[in-house]
């Protein structure tokens, strides 16, 4: 545990020590937090309170970028390399670069919800145990996605474009730019595939129904699921040495992680009420400030 | 005499198609300076990592300090220390930092400052790792390699790709370590360094090892021979010039001829004659007594930095 610790240690120094992380976790996430709050929401209390939910996303599901990113670049440089001289497991690598990033996410989500406090007068933040346990849950189950990527992916260029994709899914057929109520009727059907979709919703009954953890269970039982599955695979698959080969099946177990949300899925979209209570929730707000996409429409 | 502290016998690693390690098999005694000589590609990496526990041989049984690196990594891992080749920190990590957080991954350790002033890198504590010369990160994996004050010591490569005033300040390092009877195990492929560092060194080429024994009796293996190397103007056969009275072996090294000669003057007028009747000229001529490079030269007909 303690050498955990002294990973994770070393991880906050230089992650923080690092301009391009400074830009992607907290540059980005408060120009999403401005737009979104001033010109989408127009700065209306209520409409900043939906709102809140897609923009918490933003900060949390990011961290998986930066996590592959940095697994990947120290087996390329040789840096791991040096780590296993010492007598240091993978699970301490990989869960210290977990630790590190609930320390270096968490003051954004805290800013980010003072900022609608004081600058947007945002006075009710529904259920904020609930809110705080998906945000915890987020931050692991999506650096867990960054580990799993990281173990499938060679090199730098081979991380980014994977982490693009993903970005795309994750930030489009989510709910987490244009709400997912207002999306065409497969693209949610789509959408109730994807962890992000249900974190959003997760963080939206929280804030507007006061959703406790009672009813938020099936969300928090499939992220914790994919958590921990996520962090076993890729603990499984982990490579110290830049020329390490993949196992044969790698690929397949990597896919395998995302299984809880397949099964969630599947339920869902025979017999959920996500979709019907997602669209009572955006119709239940002032219409007046409708977000992006419905005013396009 | 007691147990040998770290044994390798008939080792093999292959990459794919590739045979890296053939074989190889050789024993390092406690407090010894032991040198793995040999070309790029010989396969002097490869037996270091899977001493050191971070390749898995392919056959063959190896045995450090009394542990099986495959089996008890950890307990090795704490009682060895090795600076690698292709390896690194990362960038906006300081010297003193990963000094200190290297020591606290191990049980036994080394007072952090001492090492950075013995390594003169003090001045260098707040520097960050990508601000270091090749020499400064040279020595900070040096210092790194002491931190747990290993019992086994593996230096791969330690002076390649720096600059000749810069590895003699490594030279030195290493051979007060080798004062304080610090047992290493080091690769190389500059002769200068396994005649200067090691007690024992063993020659490697192709993944096998082809000699082994002290510098001095390496040497004495073509002891009674002198190295005469000639240029010439036009191509001449090996055959002829091996045939020439008083020599023992000609070969054709890099465009010049290398000849191992047991009676110099002789072979050196039986050469001059052959090249008149043969309307060749010479260019240059140098006579020096064997070094490693000859005994490699001899063993394998190639130059080490080939």
């Amino acid at each position: 545990m303690r050498t955990v610790l002294t990973l994770a240690a070393m991880r906050i120094r230089i992650t923080l020590r690092n301009k391009t992380f400074l830009f992607f976790s907290l540059i980005m996430p408060l120009v999403i937090f401005f737009l979104y709050g001033t010109v989408f929401a127009r700065s209306k209390p209520e409409s900043v309170t939906y709102l809140m939910g897609p923009i918490l996303s933003f900060t949390v599901m990011g961290t998986f970028w930066g996590l592959s990113m940095q697994l990947v670049i120290w087996r390329e440089q040789g840096i791991l390399r040096r780590f296993r001289l010492a007598p240091l497991s993978s699970g301490s690598m990989i869960g210290s670069s977990i630790l590190a990033n609930y320390v270096l996410i968490f003051p954004t989500v805290i800013l980010e919800l003072l900022l609608a406090r004081f600058l947007y007068h945002v006075t009710h933040f529904g259920n904020l145990v609930s809110v705080f346990v998906l945000v915890i849950l987020g931050i692991t189950s999506f650096g867990a996605l960054g580990l799993v990527v990281a173990s499938v992916t060679n090199t730098m260029q081979e991380t980014q474009i994977i982490n693009q994709l993903l970005w795309f899914a994750l930030i489009f057929l989510s709910g987490a730019t244009v709400p997912l109520a207002v999306l065409p009727h497969f693209v949610q059907r789509i959408g109730l595939f994807l962890p992000a979709t249900y974190f959003i919703y997760g963080l939206q009954r929280a804030m507007l129904d006061r959703a406790g953890l009672l009813s938020l269970g099936m969300v928090l039982f499939s992220l914790a699921a994919w958590a921990v599955l996520a962090y076993f695979i890729s603990t499984q698959l982990f490579r110290w040495e830049p020329e390490a080969k993949l196992p044969r099946n790698a690929k397949l177990w990597a896919v395998s992680t995302i299984l809880p949300f397949i099964l969630l899925g599947i339920w869902e979209n025979q017999n959920g009420r996500l979709l019907g209570n997602a669209a009572a929730m955006l119709s239940d707000r002032p219409t007046e400030n409708a977000p992006p996409a419905e005013r396009a429409k | 005499m007691p147990d040998p502290i770290l044994r390798v016998e008939q080792l093999e690693k292959r990459y794919e198609d590739v045979q890296a390690v053939r074989g190889v098999s050789f024993s390092v005694e406690e407090g010894e300076v032991f040198g793995l000589l040999g070309p790029n590609g010989a396969g002097k990496t490869s037996t270091i990592e899977v001493l050191e526990g971070l390749r898995v041989p392919d056959g063959g049984r190896v045995s450090v300090c009394g542990y099986d690196p495959q089996k008890n990594p950890n307990e090795l891992k704490n009682v060895i220390g090795a600076t690698l080749q292709a390896t690194s920190l990362p960038d906006k990590l300081r010297v003193e930092e990963a000094v200190r957080m290297f020591a606290g991954f191990y049980k036994r350790r080394r007072n952090p400052d001492e090492l950075l002033k013995r390594f003169g890198l003090e001045e260098k504590r707040h520097s960050f790792y990508n601000q270091l010369s090749g020499g400064q990160k040279q020595r900070l994996a040096l210092a790194m390699a002491l931190i747990n004050d290993p019992r086994v010591l593996f230096l791969d490569e330690p002076t390649a790709g720096l600059d000749p005033q810069v590895r003699r300040e490594i030279y030195s390092v290493i051979e007060e370590l080798k004062a304080e009877k610090k047992t290493i195990v080091l690769t190389t492929h500059y002769i200068e360094e396994a005649e200067r560092l090691c007690d024992r060194v063993a020659i490697i080429d192709h993944g096998k090892l082809i000699a082994e024994g002290t510098p001095r009796e390496l040497k004495q293996s073509s002891a009674n021979t002198t190295r005469v190397e000639v240029r010439l103007s036009k191509p001449a056969s090996d055959g002829a010039l091996k045939n020439l009275d008083g020599v023992v072996d000609a070969r054709e090294v890099d465009g010049a001829y290398v000849l191992h000669c047991q009676r110099t003057a002789p072979a050196i007028v039986a050469l001059v004659k052959h090249l008149e009747a043969e309307n060749n000229e010479l260019i240059s001529l140098e006579i020096a007594t064997p070094s490693l490079e000859d005994v490699f030269i001899e063993l394998t007909g190639r130059r080490l930095r080939d």
